[in-house]
């Protein structure tokens, strides 16, 4: 079972829930990287609201998607953590360089906008 | 002292179902939220060392009482390769597969007692506790 992704204009949407293997991480940075380019995506919203643990292989994932991403022209922006994740992370010593970040999704979106200013196709 | 658990941890997936029977035991002992993610953290970490370095083994959780302290006990084991260097594997940002090198020193730091013990070809034992405050 994938995780869903939604398409919201220039933008997609993805929640990650708590449960997600190994294999659906890899599954979830493959099917990102092509719709994005496929939808012609400007930002990625990763809505981590859910996830109770955030360990260095979901952090290592996420930053990875994120590069991914912006090779491919988007922005990725990862909103809505919980405040005990925060802070285990903080203590792990672990980092989100390629990401942007943000309290809940109406910040991650005004996040995303301020990230990716928009494009004038030249015909 | 009484044994709760024990999650042999073979595939991904068991990563999950340790940080799972920690939880539900921890929750029970009445650590706080924070303390909660700090020890599923911690399981994690040490759970994903055994697959990638080991590739099998099994971590237990027991709850623990030391003069009016409860606790959660964390033992895992496995019959890997062993660490030739523990001083270094417990360095920051030291590692000898793909990862961060968080791993090790991260969950001693989001615990309260970290000990290994580990000799090349024999296998690594890993005891942590985190006690509720």
């Amino acid at each position: 079972m994938g995780v869903p992704i939604l398409k919201q204009g220039e933008y997609l949407v993805v929640a990650i829930q708590d449960e997600l293997t190994d294999t659906g991480w890899h599954d979830l940075r493959t099917d990102l990287v092509a719709r994005a380019g496929k939808y012609r995506s400007r930002g990625v919203l990763i809505d981590v609201s859910a996830m109770e643990v955030m360990d260095s292989f979901a952090t290592r994932m996420l930053d990875g998607i994120a590069r991914m991403l912006r090779f491919r022209g988007a922005e990725t922006v990862v909103a809505g953590m919980q405040p005990e994740v925060a802070f285990a992370m903080a203590q792990l010593g672990l980092r989100l360089p390629n990401t942007g970040t943000a309290l809940d999704m109406d910040d991650g979106f005004i996040e995303l906008q301020r990230r990716t200013r928009p494009v004038t196709h030249v015909r | 002292m009484c044994v709760e658990a024990t999650i042999p941890i073979r595939h991904d997936s068991d990563v999950l179902s340790a940080r799972k029977a920690a939880r539900a035991l921890a929750t029970r002992l009445r650590f706080s939220s924070t303390d909660l993610a700090l020890i599923a953290t911690a399981i994690s970490e040490i759970a994903r060392n055994i697959l990638v370095y080991a590739k099998s083994g099994e971590m237990t959780f027991e709850a623990v009482e030391d003069h009016a302290r409860r606790g959660i006990v964390v033992i895992a084991k496995d019959n890997g390769p062993g660490i030739a260097d523990i001083a270094q594997a417990m360095q920051d940002g030291y590692t000898s597969g793909q990862g961060l090198g968080l791993g090790l020193p991260g969950a001693r730091r989001l615990m309260d007692e970290f000990s290994i013990e580990s000799k090349a070809g024999h296998g690594t034992t890993i005891v942590m506790k985190k006690w509720t405050r």
